[in-house]
Order: structure tokens, then C-alpha cells, then sequence
């Protein structure tokens, strides 16, 4: 048993007495446990705290002894197994029978889990998590091909990674069928999914009709209530977001955003798992003809899911706009630019400008004042190019180019109609 | 042989909306947005019909918002003229009725908002018919761009200002939100003029909605920026951060052809280049 400590009277004595013999291979034996080269606290033998002042602090480079009351840096190569432990304290856990299953259907926009999907995947686990001597399972469905690596950090248990062309697109009777087949199969205790506009809404809303079951719909909390069916009541917006609605869970709920806090202390196992029997494939009367090119100078800068934004960088404004057309990106623009008179107010991104919600952000010469930063907080991948290596912009960004704008630019503007000019004449 | 008729039966279900500032009954924002659709629908196919439908009791407020979707079919030749009310008890459920009465006419094409303004208004309607009906169901509709053959090619709207287009074999179900264009203003005097057809149905009160608590929605609470820290140090270096991506890549000292694909790598990663 390692959770009972043993004292050793005589060896605490012989730690504290620097003139007895045994005194510097007992402190290292102490040290072994204790961590640190040196014990600098124990608790004494009559429970109070004695402390070593000698023992404190680490010698620095220049043979001066340093003392860092802050306790980041103890110095020597235990400061680098403490990082290495704050790094790594999720803690693993494997479900290996689990008592019920909680499915969720995350939405996943761009193959990712957004955080709206993290948020429900956490109100799952807490589900799953009501009993802790028979925990239950999250199962999470995921529908065509994806670009997430970390679907045990966001606490989910079984995955059913579904990668057939008939999801792809809008496909809601296919995907019907697949929860159908998968309710057939595992009967979860709980259908979860996100009432977000392009995912859980429609699905959701199909699912509970199919499963005959009267769904809670934009729910935005829940509590234990061991009165309720299944043991858990819920807060839901109705009436155009005007009423609570207080009810019992049912067996299916759509969630709204920041429902629960994400998992962030558990690593879960996210085993994969296949259905049994194949899914009945049902004939279509709905046929997804593909996306339409939207023109992105009419897409509302708020909602843009590209975005090519200008700073105080740029001199060739030609060729930024023409940029923009090939990419088919809606233009940015920072604060100074806009003052400038070279965009229009309503381009303005940052703090008095707009807040942007973009995929992808490409910041062309914007060094990023932190009202432009505010204003992109929320954008998944941001790239830069820019000249000045320094700049808050190339820290925040996930890919940054040092380089002259306009010449980068114009190689990229090259290359998109190399390839597509390409593409025209295979085809 | 007969000429192939080129209209459709179009039914557009209404409801009584209230308005968000002063809670006065209205026409419902989306519903008229989806009786907009069916009037432009009717201007491009001549020998349409547009049948409006509403399952509720017949109260003074209620009718006077209900002729508030009338108003709109003013002038140059519409068909429509009456609404069609399912006269039931403020809290009947309105599914069964519905659906009966669409079985029984079976109009081609039903346009429903996607949330009620007022009740329960979990947008679950549409969804209820569609499975009693065993119809497709689009919901988000943003335009009708043709009706041929029993087929009709429709845009649906997507988050971020997309548009996707689809085929939906009719007889279907077409929801419509916020995406769709808005609803041209309501004429008075044709309102007051239109009739409303009261039918009494039998309803069953909808049983699981009187065990609900419902209360005036609280605002929600913020979500609070929780930082873990272990010590005071840790805590203040996380409130008083600058932007740090730190995991960001850095290319300095490359060639702009280097930088250029480097960019163009992760652009077709992310899937944003337009094909």
C-alpha cells in the first residue's frame, strides 16, 4: 500500500542534525521521495510545519543560489518533469462494460469538432458519469470523412465512424436510417445532438419523430431529478426565446451552445465500433445537386467563412482585389485601412468594426493591434504574411509567411489559376 | 391527351405570431416569409393555387393576425382569398388536425415556418406531418427556383450565406427560416375584405405540456473564462496574456513561391477553395 506513509523518527532527526554523519546520505534518501534535492518542509513530530531555509531554492548558472518563490522554476531537470506533468494530467479511463450508452451526434463543420459539439460531449459524460460504480458509455456518431484526432480528449468513449458516399451532402433519410439501425441495435438511454442550424436541428428533429418520442428542443440545462424518468429534469427555450420551459429529459434533446463545460481532466478511450448488420439503404427522394457559387462580396462579413483581410501592408490594391475574386474570399480590412479610405467602413474587422466567425482567416500586411485581434478570436486558422517577424499577428497565426505581400500574393493568385486553368482543360 | 397542367396546389401553413417587443399577436415573421415564396411561386406558374391553412381557436386577436397574411395577396389577380381554419382549443394539439386535413386535400407542395412564435415552439411541426404523411422534408428553404414534371429544384440556405440546390420529388414539405426573402407588407383593406372558413375539428389536448413549468426566459448565464492554474503566478500570466498562438508555423526566409504553397496547401486542407 503506497497511500500510507510511513515515518522514519530517527531519519527525520538525522535530516534535521547537519552534524551527524549519516546527515547527507539520509537527506538523499528523504530527497528521493520528497522530489527536490533536499527536503526545505516536513511536518515535524509534533505536527508542525518545520521548514529548512538552506534547503530552498536551486543554484543558478553563475554559482549564485536563486530562489523562485513563484514555483515555476525550481531549477535543474525537475523543473522539466513538472512541466512535463502539468502538460499530461488528463488521466486515461477505459470503460470496459459500460452500464448504458448516451449517443451523440456531433455536428462537426469543417470534418472538426466545433465547440458547440465539445460542449455537448461534456453534458454527455455527465449523463454517463451520474452513477460512478456503473458508468455508462458516450457513443458518438460521425458521419463521412473528418479531420479530428482528439475525439478521446473531448470524452467520448465508442465511436462509429460511418464513411459512406450516400452521407455526404444533405442526406437526411441515410443518415436517418444509420440512427435507426443503430437504436435497433444499442437502444442508448439517451439521443443527444446540438441544435445548430446545418447538423442537429434537422436530424435531431427527424430522429424523434422516427423514434416516436417528443424531443426537448433547445435545451440549455439540465439538473439530477430523481423524480423524472430518467432521472434528470431540463431547462428548455421555447416560444421564439421568450419562454422556459421547465420538463422532465426525454430520451431525445437538442442542445444549444455552452450547455455544459467540455471534459478537460479525463482522456477517454474512443474505441471504434461497427454496426452489426449493414444499413438498410433507403431510396432518396431528396438529390443534393452540390453548393452553389455564392457571389462572397454579398456574404455579411460577420458570417464569411474565408475571409482575405488588408492592413496597412498592402499597396497594391488591385491586386488584392483580384486576389479575392480568384479565391473566392469576402475582403477584410483593418482598422487604419478603413480610415485610409481604401475599404468600405462595413469591412472593418476588429474591436469597432466586426467581429468575424471565419474558418479561415488570411491576413495580408496586418500587423494585428489587439482591437483587430479581439475581432478574430473566434477564427479557426489564421494565416499571415507579413515582413515584420515580431508582430502580434505572426503569433497568433497558425501558418505566418515573412515576406513581401504583394509578391506572395501574386504567386498564390498564379498558382490558383495554374491549377484551375489545368483543371479546365482536362476536363 | 390533356395539356399538362402547369400550376400547383400550394398550402401554406400560418400561425399566430407575437411580436417581440410588445407581445401583440402579429403575423408569425417566418410564416409570411413562406406565404411570400408561394406567391412568387403562383406569379411564375399560372393555374397555381395558394390554400392558406391555420389550426387554432377563433379568437378577435387571433383572426385579426390571421388577416394579416390575407393582406398580402392584394391585387393583380392571386386566387387566394380565404384562409381555411381548423377551429380548435388554444392548447389542442394541432399535428392530427393538420395532417388530416392535408391528407384529405393533398396539395403538392406545404410551406411551414420552422419555429412557432409563441407556445412551445420547438419546430417539430413540419416534422410531424412529414412522418404522418411519409413526404420529403426540406427545411431552410431559400428559393424555388423551377416546379417540372412533379420535381422541383430548390436552393436551400446553409450557415455563412451558402447555398446548396436540390431535386425533391413532389409531394413535399419545405420549412423556410430567417434566409428566405422577406415578406411584402400587408394591404388593410383587402384584409379586412378576405374571408376566413371556419371548420370546428375534433382535437385531443395536448396531455404532456400541462406537467410543463413555463416562466419568462431568464437570461443565461455567461460563461465565465475558467483558467486552471496551480498557482497565483500561472493565473495571473493567463489574465494578463497578450495573444500567444505559440504553436503557430513560421516560415521566414523562404522564397514567395515557397510561402505561396505553403498557404495554398492549407487552404485546400481546409476545403475553402471555391472548385
Amino acid at each position: 500500500m503506497e497511500e500510507i506513509r510511513r515515518r522514519d523518527p530517527r531519519r527525520e532527526w538525522v535530516a534535521r542534525n547537519r552534524l551527524h554523519p549519516e546527515h547527507a546520505s539520509v537527506l538523499a534518501a528523504l530527497g528521493g521521495i520528497g522530489g527536490e534535492g533536499a527536503a526545505s518542509e516536513w511536518l515535524g513530530p509534533l505536527g508542525i510545519l518545520r521548514k529548512n531555509p538552506h534547503a530552498v531554492g536551486f543554484m543558478g548558472p553563475h554559482g549564485i543560489k536563486r530562489i523562485d518563490r513563484s514555483g515555476a522554476q525550481q531549477g535543474g531537470r525537475a523543473a522539466g518533469a513538472a512541466r512535463q506533468a502539468t502538460h499530461d494530467s488528463r488521466h486515461n479511463v477505459i470503460i470496459e462494460s459500460p452500464a448504458f450508452l448516451v449517443a451523440v451526434v456531433p455536428e462537426l463543420p469543417g470534418g472538426r469538432l466545433s465547440s458547440h459539439d465539445k460542449d455537448l460531449l461534456g453534458l454527455a459524460r455527465r449523463l454517463a458519469d451520474v452513477d460512478p460504480e456503473h458508468p455508462g458509455a458516450v457513443l458518438a456518431v460521425v458521419f463521412g470523412e473528418h479531420k479530428e484526432d482528439a475525439f478521446g480528449e473531448a470524452g467520448i468513449d465508442r465511436l462509429l465512424h460511418l464513411s459512406d458516399d450516400a452521407y455526404d451532402g444533405f442526406a437526411p433519410e441515410a443518415r436517418l436510417g444509420a440512427l435507426a439501425a443503430m437504436e435497433r441495435e444499442w437502444r442508448p438511454r439517451h439521443w443527444l445532438l446540438p441544435d445548430s442550424p446545418l447538423g442537429g436541428a434537422d436530424l435531431g428533429r427527424r430522429l424523434a419523430v422516427r423514434l416516436g418520442e417528443r424531443p426537448a428542443t433547445g435545451v440549455w440545462r439540465i439538473e439530477s431529478d430523481p423524480t423524472a424518468p430518467l432521472g434528470w429534469r431540463c431547462t428548455a427555450r421555447g416560444a421564439a426565446e421568450r419562454l422556459d420551459i421547465q420538463r422532465s429529459l426525454p430520451r431525445v434533446a437538442l442542445f444549444l451552445a455552452e450547455c455544459a463545460d467540455p471534459v478537460d481532466e479525463t482522456r477517454h478511450a474512443a474505441e471504434p465500433l461497427s454496426l452489426s448488420t449493414a444499413v438498410p439503404s433507403a431510396l432518396s427522394r431528396i438529390q443534393d445537386l452540390g453548393q452553389v457559387a455564392v457571389d462572397p462580396a454579398g456574404v455579411a462579413l460577420a458570417e464569411a467563412e474565408f475571409i482575405l483581410s488588408a492592413g496597412n501592408g498592402v499597396r497594391d490594391w488591385e491586386g488584392f482585389h483580384h486576389a479575392a475574386k480568384v479565391l473566392g474570399a469576402t475582403e477584410g480590412a483593418s482598422r487604419v485601412v478603413v480610415d485610409d479610405g481604401f475599404m468600405a467602413r462595413d469591412r472593418q474587422v476588429g474591436a469597432s468594426g466586426t467581429w468575424v466567425t471565419a474558418r479561415v482567416y488570411l491576413a495580408i500586411g496586418i500587423s494585428g493591434a489587439i482591437q483587430h485581434l479581439q475581432g478574430i478570436q473566434s477564427c479557426d486558422k489564421v494565416v499571415a504574411i507579413n515582413l515584420d517577424p515580431g508582430c502580434d499577428m505572426i503569433k497568433r497565426a497558425d501558418l505566418a509567411v515573412i515576406g513581401d505581400a504583394a509578391e506572395i500574393l501574386a504567386a498564390l493568385v498564379a498558382k490558383v489559376e495554374q491549377q484551375r486553368g489545368g483543371q479546365r482543360d482536362a476536363a | 391527351m390533356q395539356p399538362e397542367r402547369q400550376g400547383i396546389e400550394v398550402a401554406v401553413l400560418v400561425s399566430v405570431g407575437r411580436h417581440p417587443t410588445t407581445g401583440r399577436a402579429r403575423r408569425a415573421d417566418q410564416d409570411a416569409r413562406g406565404l411570400e415564396m408561394a406567391l412568387g411561386l403562383e406569379d411564375r406558374l399560372p393555374d397555381s393555387r395558394i390554400h392558406l391553412l391555420h389550426a387554432g381557436p377563433s379568437s378577435l386577436e387571433n383572426a385579426s393576425a390571421l388577416r394579416g397574411y390575407l393582406g398580402m395577396a392584394a391585387g393583380d389577380g392571386t386566387t387566394l382569398d380565404t384562409l381555411t381554419l381548423l377551429e380548435q382549443a388554444e392548447d389542442d394539439d394541432a399535428i392530427p388536425a393538420l395532417a388530416e386535413h392535408l391528407a384529405a386535400t393533398l396539395p403538392q407542395l406545404v410551406i411551414t415556418g420552422t419555429r412557432a412564435e409563441q407556445g412551445e415552439g420547438s419546430g417539430l411541426l413540419p416534422y410531424a406531418l412529414a412522418e404522418r404523411l411519409g413526404w420529403p422534408l426540406v427545411n431552410g428553404l431559400a428559393a424555388v427556383e423551377k416546379v417540372e414534371n412533379g420535381v422541383a429544384t430548390l436552393l436551400q440556405a446553409l450557415p455563412r450565406g451558402q447555398r446548396r440546390r436540390l431535386q425533391v420529388r413532389l409531394p413535399a414539405i419545405f420549412s423556410v427560416d430567417a434566409a428566405a426573402p422577406a415578406a411584402r407588407q400587408s394591404a388593410f383593406g383587402p384584409a379586412r375584405r378576405a374571408g376566413i372558413e371556419a371548420t370546428p375539428v375534433t382535437a385531443e389536448p395536448d396531455h404532456e405540456q400541462t406537467e410543463w413549468q413555463l416562466t419568462p426566459a431568464r437570461k443565461r448565464p455567461k460563461r465565465l473564462k475558467i483558467v486552471k492554474a496551480a498557482s497565483a503566478r500561472d493565473r495571473f500570466k493567463a489574465a494578463a496574456a497578450k495573444a500567444e498562438g505559440g504553436s503557430g508555423q513560421v516560415l521566414a526566409d523562404v522564397s514567395s513561391e515557397q510561402g505561396a504553397e505553403a498557404i495554398l496547401a492549407l487552404l485546400r486542407e481546409e476545403g475553402v477553395l471555391p472548385r
